[in-house]
């Protein structure tokens, strides 16, 4: 009996943690210089999911992004990260993520053993835990061989990975990628989405990509947005399903020009 | 480490990455002395003094502080990274100091590299050893001052030439307001109040006081407040340009 109340309190906590709604996103605007590129997108993510962030070039993937990191205010709304506003409290908030920027930007000059090192004496990691966390990412993200490299002769392949190590390396309950397997081979690909999909089951993740495979392969829900505006939020069958029967081969290019033809009319 | 502390040594460790550490130490001696001993006879002058080395320093300084500074902010927008290092939870002034104390750092490591001249005039003769440190502190002060501008126009382009060159006018004009050419220019039409107060601004009044020993309170806040306010300054601009 105890045993299955024990089980019981697991299974309810383990429910509850799942629930834990990590990123919340409410109603984003952001104006440039009279370009209007994000109109109120609300997003919320909880514990476990995996979000793709889907839409054609200069949809606003990149600026929603960046405002759910602070890199860029929001002209108007707000934006929660594990209960800190990002607004009122950015220490705090930006501490809960790790982000991997678009073109995974790094120090070109350094080795990427001393850039992950700076990163992880930034993000205030203790001294003594320093050096192994940095092994322990390094094995994640295959980096090992590459360490002592210095970071502007490696290949795009591996930038892309040091980008990657950079945002995991303390291990963040929220991680936000902007284009993460882009520029990666197959290989490379694969490696990154079973990484994703490993981390996924306790975080929250929003990774922004071109490719729809990839949303069916890693994402529990897909999010697209056209013009500045969110125009499909569900699951990547549901996504599917919005296609005709008759339709038979690339349903979900074929849902996504949809989604994102009309959306483009409707601004016109 | 504290945030800046973090954010300081990467940038110290950036400038002996590139060749830029090596040009500008040998630069800096090789112009210091031929500044000192040619133009500014140390030998010739029979004094036991470094004013023939310290009357060229913020002209040293006017050309070799922006390489220093240019990179600062200007890189970090070309390369990206700038996306990187505002969304550490680091408080964004933290960051502008440490890189301003980094740069800064390596111009005072420039200056300790003159110290042969210092013990040559102390072995051939009895200066006074007051008035050299209080030319030191000058030194580092134009320094600090220049490199404070640098930061802040570095903050404002993501060109480093563009910094560079910008950095070196402002700089110009800062050390050039307390010429008398610029004053006698002034004098003709405006109150000796405010010729007084353009006179106040310049680095090279200030920092004349100190070379000849004098280490005045006002030249010491004149000096630290401008490193201060240039600070704040860049901090605001970095927020608000961030992404541009």
């Amino acid at each position: 009996m105890p045993l299955a109340k024990e089980r019981a309190v697991t299974y309810i906590f383990s429910q509850v943690l799942q629930m834990r709604e990590l990123i919340s996103a409410n109603n984003l605007h952001k104006s440039f210089a009279g370009l209007h590129a994000v109109k109120g997108v609300t997003l919320q993510v909880n514990a476990g999911e995996v979000v793709g962030f889907l839409g054609p070039n200069g949809a606003g993937k990149t600026t929603t992004m960046r405002m759910l990191t602070g890199f860029l205010d929001p002209s108007e709304g707000s934006v929660l990260l594990d209960g800190f506003s990002l607004a009122d409290d950015p220490l705090a908030a930006q501490k809960t993520f790790g982000y991997l920027p678009e073109g995974a930007p790094a120090y070109p000059e350094m080795t990427v053993r001393d850039y992950l090192q700076f990163i992880a004496r930034a993000r205030g990691i203790a001294r003594r835990e320093i050096a192994g966390k940095i092994d322990e990412v390094a094995g994640r993200v295959h980096l090992r061989g590459v360490l002592d490299q210095v970071i502007e002769t490696l290949s795009k392949g591996f930038k892309r990975r040091v980008g990657i190590a950079q945002a995991i390396i303390h291990d963040p309950p929220i991680l936000i990628m902007d284009e993460p397997t882009d520029g990666l081979d197959p290989n490379q690909k694969h490696e990154v989405r079973e990484l994703i999909r490993a981390m996924g089951s306790t975080k929250a993740i929003v990774l922004s990509t071109h490719i729809l495979e990839e949303v069916e392969a890693v994402c529990t829900r897909a999010v697209v947005i056209a013009s500045g505006r969110v125009v499909f939020d569900g699951t990547p069958e549901e996504f599917e399903l919005i296609a005709p029967a008759s339709v038979t081969r690339n349903r979900m290019d074929y849902v996504f020009r949809q989604l994102t033809a009309t959306a483009a009319e409707v601004t016109l | 480490m504290s945030p800046w502390q973090v954010i300081f040594r990467r940038e110290f460790r950036a400038y002996f990455a590139t060749p830029l550490a090596a040009v500008f130490l040998v630069v800096f001696l090789f112009m210091s002395g031929v500044f000192s001993f040619s133009m500014g006879g140390l030998f010739e002058r029979g004094q036991a003094d470094l004013r023939s080395f310290f009357q060229f320093v913020p002209w040293l300084f006017l050309f070799l502080a922006p390489a220093l500074s240019m990179r600062l902010w200007a890189e970090e927008r070309r390369l990206g990274t700038i996306e990187v290092l505002t969304t550490l939870p680091i408080p964004l002034w933290h960051a502008v100091a440490g890189k301003f104390l980094a740069a800064w750092f390596f111009s005072l490591v420039a200056l300790a590299l003159t110290a042969p001249i210092w013990i040559t005039v102390s072995w051939l003769g009895d200066p006074d050893q007051g008035v050299i440190v209080a030319g030191y502190i000058g030194s580092a002060m134009v320094a600090g001052i220049f490199l404070a501008i640098g930061g802040f126009v570095s903050a404002l382009t993501k060109n480093q030439v563009i910094a560079f060159v910008v950095t070196i006018v402002a700089c110009f004009l800062v050390l050039l307001s307390g010429f008398p050419l610029v004053l006698n220019f002034f004098r003709d039409w405006m109150s000796p109040g405010a010729v007084e107060a353009i006179a106040s601004v310049s680095v090279l009044t200030h920092f004349n006081s100190l070379m000849r020993g004098v280490v005045e309170l006002r030249d010491v806040v004149y000096f630290a407040s401008g490193i201060c306010a240039l600070m704040v300054a860049t901090t605001f601009v970095v927020d608000w340009r961030k992404s541009a």
